[in-house]
């Protein structure tokens, strides 16, 4: 059974030193904001000095790749992922 | 090589081992909830958690070994001392329950070993202030995770609410030995080198009360206290069984190297 | 599907009309990955490679997470506190990077809840290597040098898969994944070379977790029915067969340096091909684990859902928590 509700997706930029820009380094499921800044520290960052973290809701980004070709294309721009559509999961297979 | 009864070590070897014993304990005990956690992000933090204790651990057990100047190293004080000569408190080794009684733990712990630090990075001993103020960072870490679970857990769902509720006042009995000191403490306190944990009771009923009413809990009023006594090496029953596990497979290699 | 609005179809500021066909599309991607470039998560692609790609990270991440428990069995009687604090260490790392994975999975728009379901009902896979029991601490060592061995010849190639969030993921975890391979091994080494009772412990788990480990690289390449489309597709790059080899060449030499033999009567340096030549691996037993029928399958399984069970009602309260305080904080502005 699936939770019903599950944790929301946050999305990880870190800046590893001054000087440098923050990067997106991936993304994590945290119940809110101070749980998904604590979570990126310990997972992103194994909790190194200096680093300076940004969490925001996956939900919030606002994406445009003028060059990402999609039959979709929507001009006002979209989500970062195809994302929450759900697709039909692959089910068992034959071998690993 | 299992040595002297720890009550007869120098007494600074003994301080080092109190709290080098309470922040083994607790590891251990963390360690008990790899693979196990409510989601795999908890897991990281709890994992994180219990390597940031290891390592006190480590250095104040070594310690120990350093001032006794008998030899004995940080795994021959884990592995091959007996229940009575660790001289950790008796909260650390309660067993971790459901999540809510692991947080309930943390919570009143972290509080304590984060005021203890906080001090003893003051100590004339270098050691002992060189671990406290590497530790503060890690602490405070620790405590900001329980208070927020604890926030989170206490203030969520009735059965959250129920269970953190039940793990506050399961655990509250063994928050006094805490706060109990005595001779050899007192001694090293007056030399600059140990906090006087009588000190610290004020500061931190007034810190986890507070958490406790933001997170909609009760402190347990008049309740039964435990007796306490781990500071003497008088522990609980979970404790054999602990130490059992914990130490089985060192000694069945006598002076083996791993 | 394909039923655009004429607006659409217009050049917008700064883009292109992009009302493409599903050829178009196709040859765009076609082309991009003989031209070896990265597919990023809003290209289009096409729904078979989506699906292959999901299924193979998803069961990578539950291969992450299911392996914690073989090896966090060992966390609490460790024999010194350094391999304790290693071993915690190696642990959260695989806790991480399984999060890295389930991450790059989701942006293929999946969601990890619905992995995990699919994970805990038994619809998708994870490693059978982890299906077999860690008995002794030698298995730890064993795990380490073998399992993170053919890991890592796995993974290696895979840094430059076709789809972005994936390489990208397997940059990450290769970095940390050496470490891990080196622990094992010095845990073997000390064994080795310690007592009569520590070397027979180091010798017995690696006849244990010999075979197991060159299964790990999947059947042979003529029973391997996906290989060739994942391989056009390159989020295969090696055949089965050329990865297991490849290991076992590695490892060879490595177990003569930790004077351990391994289990295979028929393993023997090869001058012609350049290669160790190894003995038949037992496909029945492969077949029987991958089935469900290993040691450890029913063991690891209810473990993973009794954790996720237990940890509900705590996922729920943070989520609650988040939601009140939500709430308060809209009413007081």
């Amino acid at each position: 059974m699936t939770d019903r509700r599950q944790w929301p997706l946050w999305e990880v930029f870190v800046r590893s030193k001054r000087g440098l820009s923050h990067n997106h380094v991936g993304s994590l499921h945290a119940a809110d904001a101070s749980m998904a800044l604590r979570m990126a520290r310990d997972v992103y960052t194994r909790r190194q000095e200096g680093v300076s973290i940004w969490v925001v809701p996956a939900a919030s980004i606002t994406a445009s790749s003028p060059d990402e070709k999609d039959p979709f294309f929507e001009p006002a721009g979209d989500k970062v992922y195809r994302h929450p559509t759900f697709y039909d999961l692959p089910e068992g297979v034959e071998h690993l | 090589m299992s040595g002297a009864p720890t009550a007869q070590l120098p007494p600074v070897a003994q301080y080092a081992l109190r709290l080098g014993d309470d922040a083994l304990i607790l590891a251990q005990r963390l360690g008990e909830w790899a693979a196990n956690a409510p989601e795999l992000e908890e897991d990281v933090a709890l994992t994180n958690i219990a390597l940031d204790l290891l390592g006190q651990a480590r250095v104040l057990l070594t310690h120990a070994g350093k001032i006794e100047a008998a030899g004995r190293t940080e795994d021959d004080f884990a592995f091959l001392r007996d229940e009575r000569d660790f001289v950790n408190v008796q909260l650390v080794e309660q067993p971790n329950g459901d999540f809510a009684q692991t947080i309930a733990r943390q919570l009143f712990f972290t509080a304590y070993q984060r005021l203890l630090y906080a001090r003893l990075a003051d100590s004339v001993d270098p050691t002992l202030s060189g671990v406290a103020g590497k530790a503060i960072k890690e602490v405070d870490y620790h405590e900001d995770h329980a208070a927020g679970w604890t926030r989170r857990l206490g203030d969520g769902t009735e059965e959250s609410h129920r269970r953190m509720q039940a793990g506050v006042d399961r655990l509250w009995p063994y928050v006094d030995e805490l706060f109990r000191t005595d001779q050899l403490e007192q001694r090293l306190v007056a030399e600059g080198i140990a906090v006087d944990a009588s000190g610290l009771r004020e500061e931190w009923h007034k810190r986890v009360t507070s958490v406790l009413d933001e997170a909609t809990l009760a402190a347990p009023e008049g309740s039964w206290t435990a007796p306490g006594g781990g500071r003497r090496g008088l522990h609980t029953e979970a404790f054999g069984y602990l130490l059992a596990e914990m130490q089985h497979l060192h000694r069945t290699h006598q002076g083996a190297r791993w | 599907m394909y039923g655009l609005p004429e607006e659409a179809k217009d050049t917008v500021a700064g883009g292109r009309a992009v009302a493409a066909s599903e050829a178009e599309l196709q040859s765009e991607f076609d082309q991009m990955v003989a031209a070896d470039q990265r597919l990023e998560p809003r290209d289009w692609v096409p729904d078979a490679y989506r699906k292959t790609l999901i299924r193979q990270i998803a069961q990578h991440a539950h291969s992450e997470i299911i392996g914690m428990q073989p090896e966090g069995n060992w966390i609490t009687r460790a024999p010194s506190l350094l391999r304790k604090a290693i071993l915690m260490a190696k642990v959260q790392d695989e806790a991480g990077h399984g999060l890295y994975l389930y991450s790059a999975a989701e942006t293929l728009g999946v969601s990890r809840d619905e992995l995990l379901d699919l994970l805990h009902r038994g619809k998708q896979k994870y490693s059978s290597i982890f299906n077999y029991p860690t008995l002794t601490w030698a298995d730890v060592g064993a795990i380490g040098w073998l399992v993170d061995g053919a890991a890592i010849t796995n993974q290696i190639p895979l840094c430059r898969c076709s789809y972005g969030p994936y390489a990208r993921a397997m940059v990450r975890i290769c970095k940390e994944e050496s470490f891990h391979q080196r622990q094992g091994y010095q845990i073997l080494y000390t064994l080795a070379h310690g007592s009569a009772e520590q070397r027979a412990m180091a010798q017995d788990a690696v006849n244990r977790w010999w075979w197991p480990s060159l299964m790990m690289f999947g059947p042979p390449d003529d029973e391997s029915q996906h290989s060739a489309q994942s391989m056009a597709w390159k989020i295969k790059r090696h055949s089965n067969d050329e990865l297991r080899q490849k290991f076992v060449d590695m490892v060879v030499p490595q177990a003569e340096i930790l004077e351990l033999t391994l289990p295979d009567p028929d393993l023997r340096w090869n001058a012609e091909r350049g290669r160790y030549d190894f003995g038949p691996i037992d496909w029945d037993e492969f077949w029987r684990v991958v089935k469900g029928d290993g040691p450890c399958n029913r063991q690891r399984m209810e473990h993973r859902v009794r954790a996720h069970e237990n940890g509900r009602w705590v996922r729920e309260a943070a989520l609650a928590y988040a939601a009140k305080h939500q709430a308060r904080a809209g009413a007081a502005a």
